[in-house]
């Protein structure tokens, strides 16, 4: 109290602030701060994560490109010309020079060709379009399979929960590449001798990419949902549900659905970097798209043959697949950090 | 007069969130002498733990003392080097938790536990240190402490975990033992054991203590002084009889009114203070109670109110009080014209 | 009182967990061990106990969010048991819970929150008629119709639980389980919230059971007021009665160790401090269960469990040394 302040004594003095405060006046000194809903919220932590925003920057301009590229596009990816196999860059064919010197405009081959003349600008981004798609096809495939499952081992625990989950732990253990080659091969054979027309437009190679997503890939989502719901049957605001005298179908769709979107899209955020990266594999080995058809993972395998010669070839779907398979895990991760609960505020 | 063991002065503790600054603490001072129980008491998010954790400088990580002094037997602890520290802590200042199940390391034996703790602060040996920890397991009324010793802590009930953890802060008998919360996670009965003990043994040992709660119950059974916390600061403080017998806050007075009395029979309302806790991230610009005073006055919610003497050791910081020493002309003043003291209370003769 | 109307009346209530203690192996875990009581129409009665004496499950069983292992639970005359008088049951009694963070739904808007039960029991049937009775029951407990679109979160936990107060109103029920409604809540905001109580038994003829381990708070609130130890009751009583005759030896030292929030009678207070813990559920002495902290126990306590009997009108006790 001995610090030198301005006369107390005469501030006091002033009755009128001594009168007692009216209700409004107190009322005014607490503002609730503004309301923001959980998701909003997590929305809000992801738009402050610089990497998660350029990631998902990069995927927007990768699937605007992959969608969009092919209907202004010049070329397709299937017309194949002789006279023009392993254009370097921006470099024309003996005919299309021709052309362009009789005053013709000819679209350059931005990124060459390949071994049969095709323009392989359209073909990497065919091949990324094919990818993503198996990709975010896939991940449906897994959510959708992956919650159905989970929430109900989770829901009803017990011995159905015992034995769902040992399912699971069985899938779990299976060596999945040598899976994933013989399930190809065993749909190829059927899907051959299909006569349905969707199967035959696909193609064998993609039916039996998806099935195995479907066989095996929505174990880790079926793991988590599970996991979720356990702990969220435990909530009193569930045992209030049932208190109140609601349906389980009420509750699962009201409380447990609900509280699990985060673990769902964190989940599905990150398996479809997997997903891709699976396809790619696949194709790779040959057990993925038809031919003609063009996926990064095939475009690569066929860039081995002229690799000394030509390896920008190799290099552009790698570096389509580096960059989609590390934006998708960045933006997974942004997207698991923003709804992570244990870090709100 | 007993030896003053350490002094808080204008202590600001602030946690910088993502959210915004969160003022914990702003601007405590208080004093405490050797062998006395102080009792600090608000509602949560008051400060009352972090002054204390504050004390001991084991701030979760966006908290930082921002200004002030703390000094224990005249060293200052404000700025100190973190070995100066550590040489304190646990060894003349000692602190107990709220949950007694966390804060024992479950893969060691209690026996194990006490001997580290023991041998880090002590040059006893091993063989001394575990005797010392059998000894310090009978002091806290522990029955067959050399078979307990071998136990984990998952094998002991919340009650004796509470006895072990106490057990451990006693070890090597510190001038200052922090109590935070130390009953609240436990049962009536077991309540009863814990202070209990920790009245004999405050006695026996002579430390002094700081107890942190909400329960007016248990600060009226334990406490010779009463700091009562709201909002980060100082409301009131002073001796238990003058606080609970004669309180100068709105605050003070609105928490005694409102818990129920079980000695009274007839059924009357309880008188609740009515309102939300402060938003510490939006801190009301006068006096943090206001909002949710019934008296409070133009002033209260312009200006923060200072703490003012009232009498002797009774400091409170309520505007009310202001009010009160103009009405009955009480107001001592110094040369400045600032005020040094309210003696609202006229010439007082406590029973306590 | 008791000869009264009677609302709930809970006969020989039994709740038996079974808990894996080792290979293949189950023990029973008594946490309920034949409860029974009556509740008035209109009263309060309170339930007392430290942690794990099963207080709450009792009222989790009666309520039948547990299947009670044994017992019958009849209201208003009904007894209920599964189908039509069960549903009708859920609506006519609601549960308080103790934690205002849990109980409510984070990815629910106050609203919904409060409307459950309402959509759950069909009880609107437009729209309007749903919001308006939303705001009706939030000004009932206190908040403005404006935070109806709020989330729970960003409520403080007194406003939250009385989120939890309207969302039990809201099936218009005759019968509410408070499950240590304000031992969560801060000092300055559990009067608040026992007064809110209090008026709305008083303006909507409410009967509750509340339980809760403060005995201060019970006795404020409760009629009459049954103390429970390690899934027994050892007494029951009007509340005044109670305090200033407890008969059983563990209600005697329950109430002495009340701490007083008064400095001067605190210390003059003699505490009876019980020695010991209490005994694991799971492995209950042999009689009764008290015995093994009793004072006063007798050789008789190790034979025989005592049964709860009345000693004075309307005063029942469980205990072989009292009487």
């Amino acid at each position: 109290m001995d610090r030198p302040k301005k006369n107390f004594l005469s501030l006091q003095l002033d009755p009128a602030k001594f009168e007692p405060a009216t209700e409004e006046e107190k009322a005014q000194q607490v503002q609730m701060r503004e309301s923001v809903s959980y998701m909003k919220d997590a929305m809000r932590r992801l738009r402050k994560n610089k990497i998660a925003m350029v990631c998902l920057g990069i995927i927007i301009v990768i699937i605007l490109i992959a969608f969009i590229g092919p209907l202004v596009y010049p070329y397709t990816y299937s017309s194949t010309d002789t006279e023009r196999q392993y254009l370097r860059p921006m470099q024309y064919s003996a005919a299309e020079i021709a052309r362009r010197e009789a005053g013709e405009k000819v679209f350059p081959h931005i990124l060459g060709t390949d071994a049969l003349g095709r323009d392989y600008a359209i073909r990497v981004i065919y091949g990324t379009r094919i990818s993503l798609a198996v990709g975010i096809l896939a991940a449906v495939i897994v959510i959708i399979i992956g919650i159905i499952y989970g929430s109900i081992s989770g829901y009803f625990g017990g011995k159905v929960d015992l034995i769902m989950m040992r399912i699971v732990d069985v899938i779990y253990s299976l060596p999945d590449v040598l899976i994933i080659i013989l399930l190809s091969v065993a749909i190829r054979d059927m899907v051959r001798d299909s006569s349905s027309v969707i199967i035959a437009k696909l193609g064998a190679g993609m039916v039996s990419i998806f099935t195995v997503f479907g066989l095996l890939y929505w174990v880790g989502m079926a793991r988590q949902v599970r996991g979720q719901i356990l702990s969220i049957k435990e909530q009193e605001y569930v045992l209030a549900s049932r208190a109140i005298g609601a349906s389980p179908a009420r509750i699962i769709r009201k409380h447990m659905i609900p509280n699990c979107v985060s673990v769902i899209i964190i989940t599905a955020a990150l398996q479809i970097p997997s997903a891709i990266f699976t396809e790619s594999f696949l194709s790779f080995l040959g057990l993925g798209v038809t031919m003609p058809m063009p996926s990064l993972g095939s475009l690569a395998s066929d860039a081995r043959t002229g690799l000394i010669s030509y390896p920008y070839l190799l290099l552009y779907p790698a570096l389509s697949i580096f960059l989609i398979v590390l934006s998708f895990n960045l933006l997974g991760n942004g997207i698991r950090d923003a709804f992570d609960p244990k870090l709100r505020s | 007069m007993s030896e003053l063991l350490l002094s808080v002065k204008d202590l600001h503790t602030t946690f910088f969130t993502p959210s915004g600054e969160v003022h914990a603490v702003d601007g405590v001072s208080f004093n405490l002498n050797e062998g006395k129980v102080l009792g600090i008491v608000g509602e949560s998010g008051s400060g009352k733990s972090v002054s204390a954790y504050s004390i001991l400088q084991i701030l979760a990580y966006p908290g930082r003392i921002t200004s002030g002094s703390i000094k224990f037997r005249g060293e200052e602890l404000v700025g100190a080097s973190e070995e100066k520290i550590r040489h304190i802590r646990g060894n003349k200042i000692s602190i107990i938790f709220q949950d007694p199940m966390t804060s024992l390391n479950p893969t060691f034996t209690i026996g194990n536990q006490l001997r580290e703790a023991i041998r880090l602060h002590t040059d006893r040996n091993k063989k001394q240190a575990e005797e010392r920890a059998i000894e310090m397991l009978e002091l806290v009324g522990i029955n067959e402490p050399h078979k307990r010793v071998k136990q984990y802590p998952f094998e002991l009930s919340g009650g004796m975990r509470q006895r072990v953890m106490i057990a451990m802060a006693l070890a090597c008998e510190p001038d200052i033992l922090i109590a935070d919360e130390p009953t609240t996670a436990l049962d009536v009965t077991i309540q009863a054991q814990i202070l209990e003990l920790m009245g004999d043994l405050q006695k026996k040992l002579g430390m002094a203590i700081i107890m942190i709660t909400h329960d007016l119950g248990v600060i009226a059974s334990m406490c010779d002084e009463v700091i009562v916390m709201y909002a980060g600061r100082v409301a009131e403080r002073g001796t238990a009889p003058q606080i609970f017998y004669r309180p100068h806050h709105e605050y003070t007075k609105g928490l005694i009114r409102s818990i129920p009395n079980i000695e009274n029979d007839e059924k009357n309302p309880l008188v609740p203070i009515s309102g939300t806790p402060v938003d510490m991230l939006n801190m009301p610009e006068g006096c943090a109670f206001a909002p949710r005073c019934e008296r409070a006055m133009k002033i209260c919610l312009t200006e923060k109110p200072k703490e003012i003497i009232i009498n002797d050791a009774h400091i409170s910081a309520c505007w009310m009080n202001i009010k009160e020493g103009l009405e009955k002309g009480v107001i001592e003043t110094d040369e400045n014209g600032e005020i040094v003291r309210i003696p609202l209370d006229g010439e007082v003769a406590y029973n306590g | 009182m008791a000869e009264k109307d009677i609302l709930v009346d809970v006969r020989g209530l039994k709740e038996y967990f079974p808990v894996t203690t080792g290979f293949l192996k189950t023990t029973w875990l008594k946490a309920v061990d034949d409860v029974s009581f009556t509740i008035a129409r209109g009263e309060t009665l309170g339930l007392v106990g430290e942690s794990g004496c099963g207080k709450t499950t009792v009222g989790r069983t009666m309520l039948h969010l547990y299947k009670p292992t044994a017992g019958e639970v009849w209201f208003d005359g009904v007894k209920i048991e599964k189908g039509k008088t069960l549903r009708e049951y859920r609506r006519r009694a609601q549960l308080v819970f103790q934690d205002p963070y849990s109980s409510l739904n984070p990815r629910m808007t106050v609203a919904d929150i409060v409307a459950e039960p309402i959509d759950v029991h069909k009880l609107c049937s437009s729209k309007a008629e749903r919001s308006e009775r939303i705001h009706e029951l939030l000004e009932s407990v206190g908040l403005s119709s404006e935070q109806a679109t709020r989330y729970a979160h960003e409520f403080s936990g007194g406003q939250r639980q009385r989120i939890g107060i309207a969302r039990a109103l809201a099936s218009n029920p005759e019968f509410i389980v408070c499950d240590e409604p304000v031992s969560a809540l801060d000092v300055s905001i559990q009067a608040q919230v026992i007064n809110m109580l209090e008026e709305l038994q008083e303006k909507l003829g409410l009967t509750y059971l509340f339980i809760a381990h403060d005995l201060s708070v019970v006795k404020h609130i409760s009629d009459r007021i049954a103390v429970m130890y390690l899934g027994r009751m050892v007494e029951l009583a009007e509340s005044n009665e109670l305090h200033r005759h407890p008969l059983h030896p563990y209600t005697t030292s329950l109430l002495s160790a009340v701490p007083i929030p008064d400095p001067d009678k605190a210390r003059r207070n003699k505490r009876i401090v019980l020695q010991g813990d209490v005994p694991s559920p799971m492995n209950l002495p042999s009689g009764c269960p008290f015995r093994t902290r009793c004072t006063r126990a007798t050789p008789e306590c190790a034979e025989s469990c005592p049964a709860l009997r009345e000693v004075s009108p309307g005063h029942l006790v469980a205990c072989h040394n009292v009487g």
